[in-house]
C-alpha cells in the first residue's frame, strides 16, 4: 500500500486563541514495502505528521492517500476505522494502552474490534507474542506485572496482531535497554524484509536511521526540509545543522578523525563498517 | 488537550494580574454572591459591564472565555429552556399546542443564562490571571483562622492547587489513550452496549493506572525535596496587599450591599 501526502496542512485548535500551525504543505510519497525514517528536532511536527497516516488527525487542507483510500478534512469516521486496520500505529510509550486481565486478551483486542473470529485472534496472539521475543507461556499472565520493556513488546504485539500492511512507529525504542532496542529493531527489519510491510519509523537515533532506513524524511518547524536516501541526506551537512540534527556516531567520529589529520571529507561513513573501511583506506593510502 | 481553559494560567502584566490573589478571590466571591442575589436587569447590566471592563483590562482575547463556556453550554441551554417552557407567570406571549411561553418565563430564562455565563467567566478570569501557587497561598492565608480549630488548611490548599494543576494534564492523557485505542479499532460511537462497556474500560483502566503513577511520582518528588505534611512552610512568593486591592474590595463590598438592598 502506497502512502501519498498532497500539500497537507495541519492547524491545531483552528480559529481559537490557542491556534497553532504544525504542518505546512507536506508533499511526499512512500512506495509499498519501504523502510522510512522520519527525523527532526523536538516539536518539528513528526508525531503530528504520522497521526495523519491512520486518520487520527485529519488534515486542515490537502489530501492523504493510503492505497485506494483517501483522508481529507471532510472524511467520515467510519472509513477512518477501516484505514486503521491497514495502518497500525504504535505510539510513544505504548505500554499505557494495556488494559485487559491477560496478555492474550489484550493482544486479541485489536483483531476482535475488526471482526476477526475468536479462534483466529487467539492464533494470532500466539504467533505475534513470539515475534516480539516473548514466551508464548506468558499469554495467560496479567500485562501489569511485566517490566517496562516487556510491556512495550506486548503493546507492539497488540498492533501486529491486527496484521496491518503499514506499520507506523513513534520512537518505539525510547527508554529501552540497548539489547532490547536492538531486538525490537531487528524485528521491525524482519517484518519489512521478509513480510514486505511498509515501516515508518520516527526516531531521534541517527544510528538506527543509518542502519535500517531506505529513505529519510527530515522535518523542520512543520516543513518537510529534506527527503532522500540516508547517504544523500547525510551529505547535506549545513542543511542538517540548520534543522538541529545530529549525525550518526561513526560520521561524527570520522569528522573528528579527518579534522585531526587535516583530511578533506568527500563522504561521511554512516555505519561502523563504513567507518572502518574509510579509516583503513586512509591509513593504507598513507602507507 | 491544549484547548482546555479551566485551571490554566496565562501570564500577563495588567493591573488585574498584579492584584493580590486574596483580594481577587474575595472580590470574585462577592461578585458571584451579588450575581446570585439580584433580580433586576439594571443591576445585571452593571455587573456585565464591570466584568467586560476587567476583561479589557487584562487584554485576554474574548475567545478564551467563549471556550471556557463550552463545557457548560448544555447546562445553560437546559436552564434556559426549563424556565421558558415551565415558568407560567405573566402574560402568554406565544402558544403552540401544549407549549405555552410566558413573558416572565422568557425573561427569567434569559436572566438565569446571563447569570450563569458571567459567573463562569469571572471564575475563569480568576484562574487565568492568577498563578496557581499564588491561589494556593491566598486560600491558605484566607482560611488560616480555621487552622486554630485543627483544620489542615495548608494541606487542603495544596490539594486544591494540585488538582487544578492536573486537570489539563489529565485531559491530554485521556486524549492520548483515546488515540492509542482508536488505533486498535475502538470507535466509542458505535457498537452494542456490551461492546461499549469494553471500549470504555479500554480507556478508563489505563487512565487510572496513569493517574496513580503520576500521584506516586509527585509524592516522591515532593518527599525528596523535603515536603513534610503539617510542617510549617514558607513560600517563595509573598503576597502583598496594596491600595488597589483595598479599592477593588471596597467596590465589590459596595456591589454586594447594593445587591442585598435592591
Ligand atoms: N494536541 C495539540 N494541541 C496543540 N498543539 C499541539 C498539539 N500537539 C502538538 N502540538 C504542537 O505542534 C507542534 C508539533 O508537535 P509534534 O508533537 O508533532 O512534534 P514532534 O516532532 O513529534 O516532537 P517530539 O520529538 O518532541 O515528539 C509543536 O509545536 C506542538 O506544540
Ligand atoms: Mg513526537
Amino acid at each position: 500500500m502506497q502512502i501519498t501526502f498532497e500539500s497537507v496542512n495541519h492547524v491545531y485548535n483552528a480559529r481559537t486563541p490557542m491556534e497553532r500551525r504544525a504542518l505546512y504543505d507536506i508533499e511526499f510519497d512512500i512506495p509499498s514495502g519501504q523502510f522510512v525514517a522520519i527525523i527532526g528536532h523536538t516539536g518539528s511536527g513528526k508525531s503530528t505528521l504520522i497521526q495523519h497516516m491512520n486518520g487520527l488527525l485529519k488534515p486542515s487542507s490537502g489530501v492523504i492517500r493510503i492505497g485506494e483510500k483517501v483522508i481529507q478534512s471532510t472524511e467520515k469516521n467510519k472509513s477512518l476505522k477501516e484505514i486503521r486496520q491497514h495502518v497500525g500505529l504504535v505510539f510513544q510509550f505504548p505500554e499505557y494502552q494495556l488494559f485487559e486481565e491477560t496478555i492474550e486478551k489484550d493482544i486479541m483486542f485489536g483483531p476482535l474490534n475488526y471482526g476477526v473470529s475468536i479462534d483466529e485472534a487467539r492464533k494470532r496472539a500466539y504467533d505475534v507474542i513470539q515475534m516480539v521475543g516473548l514466551d508464548a507461556e506468558m499469554l495467560g499472565k496479567s500485562p501489569f506485572n511485566l517490566s517496562g520493556g516487556q510491556m512495550r513488546r506486548v503493546a507492539i504485539a497488540g498492533i501486529l496482531a491486527m496484521n496491518p500492511d503499514i506499520l507506523v512507529l513513534d520512537e518505539p525504542t525510547a527508554g529501552l535497554d540497548p539489547q532490547g532496542q536492538y531486538e525490537i529493531m531487528e524485528m521491525f527489519n524482519l517484518l519489512n524484509r521478509q513480510y514486505g510491510k511498509t515501516i515508518v519509523l520516527v526516531t531521534h537515533d541517527m544510528d538506527l536511521v543509518a542502519r535500517y532506513a531506505d529513505e529519510v524524511l527530515v522535518m523542520h518547524q512543520g516543513v518537510l526540509a529534506l527527503k532522500g536516501s540516508p547517504e544523500d541526506v547525510f551529505k547535506q551537512i549545513d542543511e542538517l545543522k540548520r534543522c538541529g540534527i545530529n549525525f550518526p556516531i561513526p560520521a561524527q567520529n570520522y569528522h573528528t578523525f579527518a579534522n585531526r589529520l587535516s583530511l578533506s571529507i568527500d563522504k561521511l561513513p554512516l555505519t561502523t563498517e563504513e567507518f572502518v573501511d574509510q579509516v583503513e583506506s586512509v591509513l593504507c593510502g598513507r602507507g | 488537550m491544549n484547548s482546555i481553559v479551566i485551571g490554566r494560567y496565562l501570564p500577563g502584566h495588567s493591573l488585574w494580574h498584579k492584584l493580590d490573589a486574596r483580594s481577587k478571590i474575595l472580590s470574585t466571591s462577592l461578585f458571584v454572591f451579588s450575581c446570585f442575589m439580584i433580580n433586576s436587569w439594571i443591576f445585571m447590566a452593571i455587573l456585565v459591564l464591570l466584568e467586560y471592563l476587567v476583561i479589557l483590562l487584562t487584554k485576554i482575547p474574548i475567545g478564551y472565555f467563549v471556550k471556557s463556556l463550552k463545557p457548560i453550554f448544555f447546562f445553560i441551554l437546559l436552564t434556559f429552556f426549563l424556565q421558558v417552557l415551565f415558568n407560567h407567570q405573566g402574560e402568554i406571549l406565544f402558544s403552540l399546542g401544549p407549549i405555552q411561553i410566558y413573558d416572565e418565563g422568557l425573561s427569567l430564562g434569559f436572566f438565569m443564562s446571563v447569570r450563569l455565563i458571567i459567573v463562569v467567566v469571572i471564575s475563569t478570569l480568576l484562574t487565568l490571571t492568577t498563578r496557581p501557587s499564588d491561589l494556593t497561598l491566598a486560600l491558605e492565608s484566607l482560611f488560616k483562622p480555621l487552622g486554630k480549630i485543627g483544620f489542615p488548611v495548608a494541606e487542603i490548599a495544596l490539594m486544591i492547587s494540585i488538582a487544578l494543576r492536573f486537570i489539563p494534564t489529565l485531559f491530554e492523557e485521556t486524549q492520548k489513550i483515546l488515540k492509542a485505542q482508536a488505533s486498535r479499532g475502538v470507535d466509542i460511537s458505535e457498537g452494542k452496549f456490551k461492546e461499549k462497556v469494553v471500549q470504555l474500560t479500554s480507556l478508563l483502566v489505563p487512565l487510572f493506572i496513569l493517574s496513580f503513577k503520576r500521584a506516586d511520582e509527585l509524592a516522591n518528588a515532593m518527599e525528596v525535596r523535603g515536603y513534610v505534611p503539617g510542617r510549617l512552610r514558607t513560600s517563595i512568593n509573598q503576597l502583598s496587599w496594596r491600595i488597589s486591592d483595598t479599592v477593588l474590595l471596597l467596590i465589590c463590598i459596595g456591589l454586594f450591599i447594593g445587591a442585598i438592598i435592591f
